[in-house]
């Protein structure tokens, strides 16, 4: 960081990280709280490894045992992925469009603050009376059953960090449809661009029935309602649907992006233009759509008939197509170029078979019939491991890597990177490729220990060992942060010197305003472009050099997020009594929550002014400004 | 603001342009409205003249879905330029909707 960043004291740090609206910190704040959500449902996947390891283990008690599996579901996916993934959106996609910033930068700080505060929550459960037990998917006949709070936890938590992902999806769309620069049509955007656009369109269309869902399920247990209860006349099933209508775009909304990361790697590190860029757009926006139609494949064994079994296989298969697609004109970028074997680079090629596995697997289970024998069993298990491993998990590695240089200005070792990755991939086959066959002897998911006779004992202890060499794997990566934090060696604008999108055209880190002037978009790949013409400065410019408005930093969003989480409590112990302070808490939350958007409404906040003398000043310096005054 | 409203000079084949267009435009909206005040006499008259509920149902619905679509297109303005993105989220959504609400209906309620 320059000069400006390293005189302030720390005090001033966490303050400006607070109160950012700048879409470079935000990201940076997204990657390090999704990052030690990571690590913690990394360690939770340990325990459940190590319960595992050998028939009869009682290192966890089988209610502990469903409390691990639970929290590990929902934070990897809710807490780690997605938020990493909505991490690499705000650093990298408003550069790549040729934007200052996003459309609205007070809410992609409130959107972060949510999710935050949801992940606390969440997590708190541990501490206070144990964490939710009924699974990610916490089905409504379990989750009410269940005695402690956990499954409060689990909904307002969700409820809560899910307002934030929906504001972040909101806030992209607009970006994505207002803010490109000059020149930058729909078919001239970044594939990254691309995916980061219908993933969240597809945010936007699937949160709403997890909201519904969620109300439901909080009324149902705090406030006595009976939208799940069978013998009051509500209906169990309902929440599977409204989940899995949810779910299944989910798992779109982490593997697009994933995507859209390998997109650019493939085209990168081949040092050729992507083949087939329309097909792979039209690709990933019809793979949205399908994304609606295929839900109840989750749910073939509830019985809905042949009927309804049979349309949503059909239209679960069909899914495949547009997938096989993309993998096909990722080949083909491949073939030919003059490749380089960069980390990210090996991420990329090691994903290709691996998601492939997890597709295949995903069809046998689409088919009906056959799924009858698969569901519930460690073969849905290896499946979805495989996808989500294999795709969105090497994509965040591989993102870490590609993107590490243009957040922080400085480069992760390779030889490290390098050792991650053997940990990483190899672990990660040992642990998953085996759960196939124990899914096909029998072995069900979600027990918390099995019998010696049950032929079982040899594959899980291979499994856990897997999963020990994925954590050296995450071990190795964070030695890698240190080190490279620490020798701090900056790095230049384009430090893979392949870069072909704008984020690659500016410095590294970009200044906080980005683009002193906006650039003028000549085609697809536009640095490239420039850089093929011998263009020494990288863009060709919109507009001439003038006074940049930018907006000022507040401390809104956070104070905001955090009624939302004291207003929880109150929700959470509202039926218990002997708590009579609950509804003061409800209230005094909501009263936070509502003043502060209160003062927001009454406070003209216009924002401040760079002025083109301090510009050119700060562009004599090497444009490395950060953070603003 | 001020520069908004210095007087635009326009050639006469642009004024009769405009024109044209305006007074088509109003055509379009005029009929679309008579167009509505028919469908919802239908509607009215099915009700009182009593026919079967699950003959009412359907075809009030698909009237009411008409009726949507002239009132976008008519007199909001949706085929306007600029509009592409919007119509084409609109779309989506009551497409994601309109799945959600058959399969349900069908596979649940039924
Ligand atoms: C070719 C594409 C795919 C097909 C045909 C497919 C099919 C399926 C089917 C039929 C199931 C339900 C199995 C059962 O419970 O009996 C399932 C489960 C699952 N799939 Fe996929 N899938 C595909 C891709 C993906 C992707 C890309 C992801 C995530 C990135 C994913 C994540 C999951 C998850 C998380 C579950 C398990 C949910 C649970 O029960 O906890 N799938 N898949
Ligand atoms: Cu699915």
């Amino acid at each position: 960081m320059s000069s400006l960043a390293q005189k302030k004291g720390v005090g001033a740090i966490i303050w400006d990280y607070l109160t950012t609206v700048d879409h470079k910190k935000i990201a940076i704040l997204y990657l390090i709280s999704g990052g030690i959500f990571f690590l913690i449902g990394g360690l939770e996947a340990m325990l459940i490894r190590i319960q595992l390891m050998k028939a009869g283990n009682d290192f966890l008690s089988a209610g502990l045992y469903n409390e691990m599996i639970t929290m590990h579901g929902t934070t990897m996916i809710f807490l780690a992925a997605m938020p990493i993934l909505l991490g690499f959106m705000n650093a990298v996609m408003p550069l790549q469009i040729g934007a200052r910033d996003v459309a609205f930068p007070f809410l992609n700080s409130l959107g972060f603050w949510l999710f935050f505060f949801g992940g606390i929550f969440l997590n708190l459960s541990w501490f206070m009376g144990g964490a939710p037990d009924a699974g990610w998917t916490n089905y409504a006949s379990l989750a009410l059953a269940s005695e402690s709070h956990g499954i409060d936890f689990y909904a307002l938590g969700l409820t809560i960090s899910g307002f934030g992902t929906l504001i972040g999806g909101i806030n992209f769309l607009v970006t994505i449809i207002n803010m490109r620069a000059p020149g930058m049509t729909y078919m001239r955007m970044p594939l990254f661009t691309w995916t980061t656009f219908v993933a969240s369109a597809l945010i936007l269309l699937a949160f709403p029935p997890l909201t519904v869902g969620l109300f439901f399920m909080i009324f149902d247990r705090m406030f006595g309602a009976n939208f799940f209860v069978v013998e009051m006349g509500g209906n169990t099933i309902i929440w599977e649907h409204l989940f899995w209508i949810f779910g299944h775009p989910e798992v779109y909304i982490l593997i697009l992006p994933a995507f859209g990361i390998f997109s650019e790697i493939f085209a990168i590190f081949s040092r050729k233009r992507l083949f087939g860029y329309t097909a792979l757009v039209f690709a990933t926006i019809l793979i949205g759509f399908y994304g609606f139609m295929v839900w109840a494949h989750h749910m073939f064994t509830v019985g809905l008939g042949p009927t309804a079994n049979a349309v949503f296989a059909l239209a679960t298969m069909i899914i495949a197509v547009p997938t096989g697609i993309k993998i096909f004109n990722w080949l083909l970028t491949i073939w030919g170029g003059s490749i380089k074997f960069t980390v990210p680079m090996v991420y990329a090629v090691a994903f290709i078979p691996s998601f492939v596995a997890g597709g295949v697997t995903g069809v046998m289970q689409a088919i009906a019939p056959l799924d009858y024998q698969l569901h519930d069993s460690y073969f849905i298990v290896a499946h979805f491991h495989y996808v989500i491993v294999g795709g969105v998990v090497l994509a965040i590695l591989a993102g870490v890597h590609l993107y590490w240089p243009k957040m922080f200005g400085t480069m992760l070792s390779e030889k490290l990177g390098m050792v991650t990755f053997w940990f990483f991939f190899i672990g990660f086959h040992l642990t998953f490729f085996i759960q196939h066959f124990l899914g096909l002897l029998g072995m069900p998911r979600r027990v918390y220990t099995f019998g010696a006779d049950q032929g079982w004992d040899l594959f899980n202890a291979i499994s856990s060992a897997g999963a020990l060499l994925m954590a050296i794997g995450v071990i190795v990566l964070l030695v890698n942060v240190v080190i490279t934090t620490v020798k701090n060696v900056r790095v230049g604008n384009d430090p893979w010197e392949d870069g072909r999108t704008l984020e690659w055209a500016i410095p590294s880190p970009p200044p906080f305003y980005n683009f002193a002037q906006t650039p003028l978009v000549r085609g697809l790949d536009t640095y490239w472009i420039e850089k093929m013409e011998g263009n020494k400065k990288g863009m060709v410019y919109a507009e001439p050099l003038g006074d940049i408005h930018m907006p000022n930093g507040s401390i809104i969003p956070f104070i905001m997020s955090f009624g939302m989480f004291v207003a929880s409590f109150g929700a959470l112990y509202f039926q218990d009594d002997s708590k009579p302070w609950t509804l003061a808490v409800l209230i005094i939350g909501l009263a936070i929550l509502f003043g502060s958007m209160l003062v927001r409404s009454l406070k003209d906040d216009l924002g401040f002014h760079i002025t083109k003398e301090e510009l050119m000043e700060d562009l004599k310096k090497g444009g490395n400004t950060d953070g603003s005054k | 603001m001020a520069h908004d409203t210095t007087e635009k000079i326009r050639s006469h084949a642009e004024h009769d342009f405009l024109k044209r267009k305006r007074s088509a435009e109003m055509r379009h909206q005029l009929t679309s409205f008579a167009i509505m005040i028919f469908l919802t006499l239908i509607a009215f008259t099915m009700v009182a003249a009593g026919f079967s509920t699950y003959l009412i149902v359907p075809i009030i619905l698909l009237l009411a879905g008409v009726q949507v679509v002239l009132q976008l297109y008519h007199f909001m303005h949706l085929s306007n330029k600029g509009h592409g993105m919007v119509a084409f989220f609109m779309f989506s959504g009551i497409f994601v909707a309109f799945i959600t609400v058959l399969a349900l209906v069908t596979i649940v309620w039924w």
